[in-house]
C-alpha cells in the first residue's frame, strides 16, 4: 500500500492507481472532460490538472495519468491549479463558445467569457477529447473513426470523410462524447449518425414491434460471441 | 569487396592495411559532398574533376575523396588539397583544369581561390590559419574532411571502430556506463539530461528486450547540425549507438532519420549494410557473443517526431503523438519496453570517451557541461556554417571570431539558440559563455544545435510571430493548451504585428505562456512560450512600438511598412515597374524617376529587391 | 489489387511499425497516396481503414491529392526566413496563382514549403524536384520557372 496527501488528508492506495482514481473513490472532486473509467486515460483536455510536490519541489500534472507515490503531496485546488484550470476552460470556451457544457463549466470558475477578441470566437461543439474514437476502438472494438489530421485541424473522422463503412451504429460514440457533438437520430426505423456520415436500419421487436437497435450492431454482438440466429429478435424489454 | 571481420585481431589487421595504403605519397584532393555545398553546384566540382583527372590519366595517381560537410557552409564548394593542406574556397568546375595543373601537378597555389582574411586582407593558404577555424575544437565534425561517408575503408583507417573493440573485449557494461556517466556527457537533442544515467536506468529497467534510438528528427528551423554530422560521418554515430546497446543490454537499434534529410538517409544506409558486412553488425559482433541489429526508418515530416514518445509512436506506426513521461521511456517505451533514445550527437561522443576515457573528456567544456557542441552558425552572419567549439565559449566568440561578425556590415540585435523550444538573447548578453546552464538561465536553452544571428533588419515581434506560426502547424494537437493556446498566442501577434494591437496582449501573451508552460502534454507546449517571452524580456520596446505608436523600428511588418521612390536615385531605367505584380508603378519615361502609386501596393518587396541603385525606400 | 502497393508491402514484411515507410513508398512510386492504395494496405496489414487514414493525414510528407509534375518546395527555416524567403514565398505564390499546399490547374507545379533543408548559408532557398536553388530573392522567381517544362 502507498500512502500519500490530498489536499491536506492521508490516503492508502494500491501500487499503479492513479491520483484521479483515488480522488473519486473518497469523493473529492476534480473535474474532467476526455475522461472516462472505462477507457484508458489519455490526458488530452488537462482539466484534471493538480499540483504535486515532494522534496521541496513542485509541478503540474494531469491527476487521471499520474501514478501514486509513496509520500506524495497533492493539491488540487491550489493557486497554480486555478489558475490554470481558469485559462484551459477560457480556451475550450472561445473555441465552444455557444455550447452548454463548456459555458456551464467555465461559468462554475467565474468565467463568462474568454480573453480573446470577439471575432475569434469559434463555435464548435467537439473539444477533441478523443472519447468516440478511443471508445470505438476500446470498447466497441470496431475502429470505424479515428483522429484526422494535425494541430488546430484535428478532428473525429470517418476514413477519408466518406461513409464509416465499419461503424456498426452502436451509438457509443454518441453516448460518451461530454459536449454533445455527436449528432446521431432515430427516426422511425432508421438511425442516422450525421457525423460519421452514416445510416442503419434498425431492428424491430417481434414482441412490442419496437424499432430498438441497428440490425449491423445486433449482427456484429450475434456473430463475435457466437449467438443463435433468433437471439435478438424479441428487445430487452420484452425479454 | 569486404571481408567478415570475426575477431579484434581481424579488425587490426585490416585497419594496419588500410593504414599503410593510405600512406602512399600521393596527392589527395578532398571536396565537400554536403548538402549545403549542393545548391553551390558542387556536383558538378566532382564530376570536373573526376573526368579531367582521366583526361590526364591521373586517376590512379591522384586520390580524389568526396567527403561530408567541411564545416565553412558559405564559401562552398570547398576542395582541399595535400600536400600542403591547401584551402581553395568557392570553387567552380571551370576552375578544375587549373587546379590540377597548377596545383597538384606543379605544386603552385592558386591565389584567386584561397580565403582572404577580411581583418588583414591577407589570403590563407592552409585550413587551420582560416580564422573560421581557429577558435573551434572539431572533436567530433574535424574527421569529416578525412573520410567518404559511404567508405567503411575509410573511417576504419583513421581508428574507427576500436573504441567499439575496447568496449566489447576489455569492458564490462557497467564500466562503460561508470565511464559515461564520469565523462560529464549530457544529451546534446536539447534536453541536456545526463547521458550517463539515462543508460544506467535503461540497464535497471526490467524487461529482456531493451531498445537503443538514435534521434535524427533534427526539426529545429535553421538547425542542420546533426544532418552534416550523420552524412558526413555516420560511422562514428553507429559506432557509439553499438557501444551503448552493449552497455545497456539491447539487441535491436533503430535509426530515426528526418524525411527532408535524403544525403543523411542514404549515407547512414551504406554505413549500415558495410558494417554489416563486415560483421561490426548483426551476429556475433567481431566474435564478442554480442549480436545487434540497426533498422532505419524515416519520418513523415513533423517536428514533434522529434519528442521521444512521439518518435516512438511513429516507430510503431501511429501518428506522432506524444505521451505524458510520468513513466519515462526507460521503463516503458517503444513498444512498452525499456528504450535509450540519444540524439545524433551524443551517440558520436561515445567512441571518443572510451578511446580516449572520462578524464580527458572532462578536460575540455565548464564545470556543468563538458566536452564540445556542434552549432549551425546561420542567418546575419558573414561565416555561415558547422562549427563545433568547446563549452564555454562566448557567444561574442562565435558570432565575430568564428562567425566572422554581422553580413553587410550591419549592427547585431539578437541570437536565437534553442530553436522554437529556445528564446533570443541581446546584445548584452553576448558575454554569455554557451553552457546548457548559462543559456537557461537567460531564458533560452541549447537546444540540437540551431545558433540564428539577427540583425538590425529583423523585427523580434516578427520572430516571436514567425516561431509561434511554426508550433502552431507543428503541434499535434492532442493537448488543449498547446493547441488552442498557440493559436490564441499567434493570432495575439498576428494582430500587433498589422497594428491591430492591444494594451493588455503583453500581459494576455504572458498569462497564456504560463499555462502552456505548466499544463501542456509535451515540451512542444511547454517551451512554445520560450521565444515570446524572451523577445518580450529583451525587446519591449519593439513591442511597444508596434502596439502604441503601429510602427515596425526594423522595417519588415507589412502593415506597418510603406515602399517609396527615393526620385534623386531613380535613373527610370523601369527594372521595378517590370518588377510590380500590380502594375503599381509607372514608367514617366527615360531619366524620369517613376511614380508608385502605394493604393496598388501589396508592400512584396519586388521593386525594393530588384532595385540595385537603392532607388526603392522602406520605412 | 495492385501488385506495387504488394511489392511495396512484402519489402517491409508486413511490419506494422513500418507503416510510415510503407506509406512513403506508394507516394514515390504515385506522387501522392490513393485512396484504393491506403484500403488495399488497410486490408492487407489487417489494421483498421481509420488508423491508416489517421497516418496519412499526419504526416506533412504525404499527400491524399494528386501532386503535379514538378515539386516546389520553399524553405522556411529561421535563417531563410531571416533572409526574406517570405517575401520569396509570396512571390511564388502570386506568379504561379496558387498558395501553398496547392497544385496549378494545369498539373505542373505543385507548392510546398519546408522548414529546413540544411541549406542555410545559400537562404533563401528552393528546392524544385531535387535541384536546390539559392540566395533566392523575388526577382529571380520568374526566371526560375522558365527551365522547368
Amino acid at each position: 500500500m502507498i500512502t500519500f496527501k490530498i489536499d491536506g488528508r492521508e490516503f492508502k492506495a494500491e501500487k499503479g492507481q492513479t491520483i484521479l482514481q483515488v480522488a473519486k473513490e473518497n469523493g473529492i472532486d476534480i473535474p474532467t472532460l476526455c475522461h472516462h473509467e472505462a477507457i484508458e486515460p489519455y490526458g488530452a483536455c488537462r482539466l484534471c490538472i493538480v499540483e504535486i510536490s515532494r522534496d521541496g519541489r513542485s509541478r503540474i500534472v494531469t491527476s487521471c495519468l499520474y501514478p501514486v507515490e509513496e509520500g506524495l503531496e497533492v493539491k488540487t485546488s491550489s493557486p497554480r491549479v486555478i489558475s490554470n484550470r481558469k485559462m484551459i476552460l477560457e480556451l475550450l470556451l472561445a473555441r465552444c463558445s455557444k455550447n452548454k457544457v463548456i459555458k456551464e463549466l467555465a461559468s462554475q470558475m467565474g468565467i463568462e467569457q474568454p480573453s480573446f477578441k470577439p471575432e475569434y470566437l469559434e463555435d464548435n461543439d467537439c473539444i477533441v477529447c478523443g472519447l468516440c474514437v478511443r471508445t470505438c476502438e476500446q470498447v466497441v472494438g470496431v475502429s470505424a473513426i479515428s483522429l484526422v489530421n494535425r494541430g488546430i485541424t484535428k478532428e473525429p473522422a470517418s476514413p477519408f470523410l466518406e461513409s464509416a463503412t465499419a461503424c456498426i451504429g452502436c451509438g457509443s460514440c454518441y453516448y460518451i462524447c461530454p459536449t454533445g457533438a455527436i449528432k446521431m437520430e432515430d427516426r422511425g426505423d432508421t438511425r442516422i449518425i450525421y457525423n460519421w456520415k452514416v445510416e442503419f436500419k434498425l431492428k424491430k421487436c417481434k414482441v412490442c414491434g419496437n424499432y430498438w437497435a441497428p440490425e449491423k450492431q445486433l449482427e456484429y454482438i450475434r456473430k463475435k460471441w457466437g449467438l443463435p440466429e433468433e437471439f435478438f429478435d424479441i428487445c430487452p424489454t420484452c425479454k | 569487396m569486404l571481408t567478415k571481420l570475426n575477431s579484434r585481431q581481424d579488425l587490426e589487421a585490416l585497419r594496419e592495411e588500410l593504414v599503410k595504403k593510405q600512406q602512399s605519397n600521393k596527392p589527395r584532393i578532398a571536396i565537400c559532398n554536403g548538402t549545403a555545398c549542393h545548391p553551390y553546384g558542387c556536383v558538378k566540382v566532382i564530376e570536373a574533376f573526376k573526368s579531367e583527372l582521366v583526361k590526364r590519366g591521373l586517376e590512379n595517381k591522384v586520390s580524389l575523396k568526396t567527403t561530408g560537410c567541411h564545416g565553412l557552409c558559405e564559401r562552398g564548394p570547398i576542395v582541399l588539397i595535400e600536400p600542403g593542406n591547401i584551402f581553395y574556397q568557392q570553387v567552380k568546375s571551370e576552375d578544375v583544369s587549373e587546379i590540377l595543373d597548377e596545383t597538384i601537378i606543379k605544386g603552385n597555389v592558386i591565389d584567386r581561390l584561397l580565403y582572404t582574411d577580411p581583418a588583414t586582407g591577407k589570403k590563407v593558404v592552409h585550413q587551420p590559419a582560416v580564422p573560421f577555424y581557429q577558435k573551434q575544437e572539431r572533436l567530433i565534425l574535424g574527421n569529416n574532411i578525412e573520410i567518404d561517408p559511404t567508405a567503411i575503408e575509410d573511417y576504419i583507417s583513421i581508428g574507427g571502430y576500436s573504441a567499439l573493440a575496447k568496449a566489447l573485449f576489455e569492458m564490462a557494461p557497467e564500466q562503460i556506463i561508470e565511464e559515461v556517466k564520469h565523462s560529464g556527457l549530457r544529451g546534446r537533442g536539447g534536453g541536456g539530461f545526463p547521458t550517463g544515467i539515462k543508460w544506467e536506468s535503461c540497464r535497471h529497467a526490467p524487461g529482456d528486450i531493451k531498445y537503443v534510438i538514435v534521434n535524427a528528427d533534427e526539426g529545429d528551423p535553421g538547425a542542420y547540425a546533426n544532418e552534416g554530422l550523420l552524412s558526413g560521418n555516420p560511422h562514428s554515430v553507429l559506432e557509439g549507438l553499438i557501444i551503448g546497446a552493449y552497455a545497456i543490454g539491447a539487441n535491436q537499434g533503430y535509426v530515426y532519420v528526418r524525411n527532408e534529410y535524403p544525403l543523411a538517409l542514404a549515407n547512414m544506409t551504406v554505413a549500415l549494410s558495410q558494417a554489416l558486412q563486415l560483421g561490426l553488425l548483426g551476429g556475433n559482433i567481431l566474435g564478442s557473443g554480442f549480436d545487434f541489429n540497426v533498422c532505419i526508418t524515416r519520418g513523415g515530416g513533423a517536428f514533434v517526431c522529434g519528442e521521444s514518445t512521439a518518435l516512438m509512436a511513429s516507430l510503431e506506426g501511429k501518428v506522432g503523438e506524444p505521451r505524458a513521461k510520468y513513466v519515462h521511456t526507460v521503463e516503458k517505451g517503444l513498444w512498452d519496453r525499456p528504450s535509450n533514445l540519444n540524439n545524433v550527437e551524443t551517440w558520436s561522443n561515445v567512441p571518443i570517451i572510451i578511446n580516449k576515457g572520462a578524464d580527458w573528456y572532462r578536460t575540455l567544456g565548464t564545470d556543468g557541461s563538458k566536452g564540445t557542441k556542434i552549432f549551425s552558425l546561420v542567418g546575419k552572419i558573414n561565416n555561415t556554417g558547422l562549427v563545433e567549439v568547446p563549452m564555454g565559449i562566448t557567444l561574442r566568440e562565435i558570432i565575430y571570431d568564428i562567425g566572422g561578425g554581422i553580413k553587410e556590415g550591419k549592427k547585431f540585435k539578437a541570437v536565437q539558440t534553442g530553436g522554437p523550444s529556445g528564446g533570443c538573447l541581446p546584445e548584452s548578453l553576448l558575454d554569455l559563455p554557451v553552457d546548457f546552464d548559462e543559456l537557461t538561465k537567460a531564458g533560452s536553452m541549447m537546444g540540437s544545435g540551431g545558433m540564428i544571428v539577427m540583425d538590425e533588419t529583423t523585427c523580434m515581434v516578427d520572430i516571436a510571430k514567425y516561431f509561434l506560426t511554426f508550433l502552431e502547424e507543428e503541434s499535434c494537437g492532442k493537448c488543449v493548451p498547446c493547441r488552442e493556446g498557440i493559436k490564441r498566442m499567434r493570432q495575439i501577434l498576428d494582430d500587433i504585428t498589422e497594428g491591430k494591437g492591444d494594451e493588455e496582449d503583453i500581459d494576455l501573451l504572458e498569462r497564456l505562456s504560463a499555462t502552456l508552460i505548466d499544463s501542456s502534454l509535451c515540451a512542444l507546449g511547454a517551451t512554445a512560450p520560450n521565444p515570446v517571452l524572451t523577445t518580450i524580456r529583451y525587446f519591449k520596446d519593439e513591442y511597444e512600438a508596434h502596439i502604441k505608436e503601429k510602427r515596425c523600428p526594423a522595417g519588415v511588418c507589412k502593415a506597418l511598412i510603406h515602399y517609396y521612390i527615393i526620385e534623386e536615385k531613380c535613373p527610370g531605367c523601369g527594372l521595378c515597374v517590370k518588377a510590380c505584380p500590380q502594375e503599381a508603378i509607372t514608367f514617366m519615361g527615360k531619366k524620369k524617376p517613376v511614380v508608385l502609386d502605394e493604393s496598388k501596393c501589396i508592400k512584396c518587396g519586388a521593386c525594393y529587391d530588384v532595385c540595385k541603385l537603392g532607388a526603392v525606400g522602406k520605412e | 489489387m495492385d501488385e506495387k502497393v504488394t511489392a511495396i508491402i512484402n519489402k517491409y514484411n508486413g511490419d506494422r511499425g513500418q507503416l510510415v515507410s510503407i506509406l512513403q513508398d506508394i507516394q514515390a512510386e504515385y506522387y501522392y497516396l490513393p485512396k484504393e492504395s491506403l484500403i488495399q494496405v488497410s486490408e492487407a496489414m489487417v489494421i483498421p481503414a481509420s488508423q491508416v487514414y489517421n497516418v496519412a493525414t499526419f504526416f506533412r510528407a504525404f499527400s491524399l491529392e494528386p501532386r503535379g509534375k514538378h515539386l516546389i518546395n520553399v524553405c522556411l527555416g529561421t535563417a531563410c526566413h531571416v533572409r526574406g524567403a517570405a517575401r520569396v514565398l509570396e512571390k511564388i505564390e502570386l506568379s504561379l496563382g496558387i498558395k501553398r499546399g496547392e497544385t496549378t490547374k494545369d498539373r505542373k507545379f505543385t507548392l510546398e514549403t519546408v522548414n529546413c533543408m540544411g541549406c542555410c548559408a545559400v537562404g533563401p532557398a528552393v528546392k524544385i524536384d531535387g535541384e536546390y536553388f539559392g540566395q533566392m530573392s523575388t526577382d529571380k522567381v520568374d526566371h526560375l520557372f522558365n527551365q522547368f517544362e
